[in-house]
């Protein structure tokens, strides 16, 4: 194929602008550009120049070449870095990083200058020529169009579907039923969610214990400022239901009685406040207390809670305060649940709006 | 030996059994139990130098009997270890006003100075005191039980490395790297700024050693994938996947398309 090809193909729309001029075009771009046709062959380097050609020769084989030195060093890295008598998990640590990075930088090279060597090598020295496909019309000839019809109509007919309306009645029965056992059988893949949204495992006496360190918290020992993550007395151990832990998280903070308005204080004991930990956005954790602002920031989306206005939203896209549990204390003094949530706890639901 | 023997059945044998074994347990407890933070009293002298050294760089701000001021918070009964603190670590004498005070890990005082302004505060009401090397020695925590507490009540503001994290207008909660033991300590029972209390009875100071040692034991750690890119999650991840990534393939695409000279 040739340039002398491709503009014979291009010849009947390329120069006679007059012609152009005289056919009906209505609003086409065709009539106010020529159509430029291909551009001019350019040969490359090692086309014209034997030298260039063996350079780009040696520039794929060197290529190929880094690919092998590739492999070998990644054949290397992984028998002679050894992790056997490492004492430490820092230096285990370290041994395995540098494994980590011998490995990934052998297998690079191995894999990429394979690569980039073949387009290297398509690019410069696999021949270089334009070849024009010319389009063709997608449409079937009106035999093949008229004799599709026929089959089509020649098997309704013999199917004697609309001669036995019994036999069309009752496959149409049978098909509609045999999706309802996928409807039991997916309805039944899981537990129904019940009413595990709107209700938190707290109930009037719970003890308030700490989350990780464990143990109940008598409330005379808690200074102002202080920040204690509780669950209910129960749930501490990492080993409980998981989801339920989930729902309880629950943030104890004991600021000066003086700073808390009237809203917090019917739920307060002595200054010391509780609210459930989940935002009532998206149900991230909030629990990044600012002492001196009392503001509580949830880091997922930066809704910001005021805990001296009963954790009222003063920021960001949550729309409800996080509910609060209501606190007491106990016979010996230790914080204990006055009652459960009031309200469901976290996000919305479809039911909640 | 007999003597002991003939009194064995002494009505008062029980008695002297039980308080004898009251005060070997009592002093096992004693010598055994982890000491309450407990610095030397100071002289008198410590602390009229230190009163002078906090005339002359704090009382502008905390008033000339540290009662306090418009946000400078008054300082009588913070304790020797808020002042340490804030002093050890370079935030205070603050430098300029702003959303908080920075760590500048630089003390501006001096060790003398500091300590004598420290005993001057600590003079003024009773507070937490400076705790002692064997109560912040990395060495004898549970790494593992720090994490886990670490992750509880840490981990929201520090980050999940204790590489820090962004507060509202502009606070933050600072990186860890460069905290000492002593430091970590001190910010875990004082609270400072921003920061939370998290006394004795919240984290109690085994505890405390616990979270100090992974604190230090995480920062010590080499990163298995080769670059911990800060550590900070998937904001540095992804700007180094979009940047050097995506950039990479847009070389290769380009490369591919374009014809050999």
């Amino acid at each position: 194929m040739s340039d002398g090809t491709g503009t014979d193909e291009m010849s009947t729309s390329d120069h006679p602008t007059q012609q152009v001029a005289t056919v009906e075009h209505d609003g086409d771009a065709a009539e106010r550009f020529e159509n430029p046709g291909l551009p001019e062959h350019r040969s490359r380097m090692a086309d014209v120049d034997p030298k260039a050609a063996r350079r780009a020769e040696r520039q794929v084989a060197a290529l190929f070449g880094l690919s092998v030195v590739g492999t070998i060093g990644t054949m290397v890295a992984y028998f002679a870095v050894k992790f056997e008598g490492i004492s430490g998990s820092n230096a285990y640590l370290q041994r395995v990083q540098l494994s980590n990075i011998l490995l990934g930088s052998g297998l690079f090279l191995a894999l990429f200058c394979i690569g980039i060597g073949a387009v290297h090598w398509a690019k410069t020295l696999m021949p270089d020529e334009e070849r024009i496909e010319l389009r063709h019309p997608m449409r079937s000839s009106d035999e093949d169009r008229a004799a599709a019809v026929e089959i089509l109509q020649e098997g309704a007919a013999e199917s004697g579907l609309g001669r036995r309306p019994l036999l069309r009645n009752s496959l149409i029965t049978a098909l509609a039923l045999v999706p309802l056992p996928a409807v039991a059988l997916l309805r039944d893949t899981g537990p129904m969610p019940g009413r595990a949204l709107e209700t938190a495992p707290w109930k009037a006496g719970d003890k308030l214990v700490r989350d990780a360190g464990g143990g109940p918290i008598k409330a005379a020992d808690v200074q102002i400022g202080t920040v204690i993550h509780v669950m209910p007395d129960g749930l501490q151990e990492t080993g409980a239901k998981l989801e339920e832990r989930a729902k309880a998280a629950v943030l104890v903070i004991r600021l000066n009685p003086d700073d808390l308005g009237d809203a917090a204080k019917a739920g307060a004991y002595d200054g010391i406040v509780a609210y459930s930990k989940i935002c009532t956005h998206l149900g991230c954790p909030v629990a990044l207390y600012e002492q001196q602002t009392h503001h509580l920031l949830c880091p997922c989306h930066q809704s910001t809670f005021d805990v001296t206005k009963n954790c009222e939203v003063v920021f960001g896209p949550a729309k409800r305060p996080l509910p609060q549990l209501a606190i007491t204390v106990d016979d010996e003094g230790y914080l204990v649940a006055k009652n459960g949530f009031k309200e469901p706890i976290g996000p919305s639901y479809w039911e909640r709006g | 030996m007999t003597a002991l023997a003939a009194r064995r059945r002494h009505p008062m044998a029980t008695v002297v059994l039980v308080l004898l074994s009251l005060t070997v347990v009592g002093l096992i407890y004693a010598l055994a139990a982890p000491g309450k933070a407990t610095a030397a009293p100071a002289s008198s002298d410590e602390v009229a130098a230190g009163k002078q050294v906090f005339l002359a760089n704090c009382a502008t701000c905390h008033g000339l009997d540290a009662e306090g001021r418009r946000n400078a918070p008054s300082l009588i009964g913070v304790g020797a270890a808020a002042v340490d603190f804030q002093v050890s670590t370079g935030r205070m004498p603050l430098q300029a006003t702003g959303p908080q005070a920075p760590a500048s890990h630089e003390n501006k005082l001096g060790t003398d100075k500091t300590r004598q302004v420290t005993s001057y505060v600590a003079s003024l009401g009773p507070g937490p005191s400076i705790p002692d090397a064997d109560q912040v020695d990395p060495a004898k925590g549970n790494e593992a039980k720090g994490a886990d507490l670490f992750r509880t009540n840490c981990e929201m503001c520090h980050n999940f490395n204790g590489k820090g994290g962004a507060l509202t207008r502009g606070k933050y909660a600072p990186n860890l790297d460069k905290a000492t033991p002593t430091e970590i300590y001190e910010a875990m029972l004082t609270g400072p700024q921003s920061m939370p209390v998290f006394g004795d009875s919240t984290i109690s100071p085994e505890n405390k050693r616990d979270i100090i040692a992974w604190v230090r034991g995480v920062n010590e750690e080499p990163s298995p994938g080769g670059f911990n890119l800060g550590s900070i999650g998937p904001v540095s991840e992804g700007l180094a996947a979009w940047v050097i990534g995506l950039v990479a393939l847009i070389g290769c695409a380009v490369w591919l398309g374009a014809k050999a000279s």
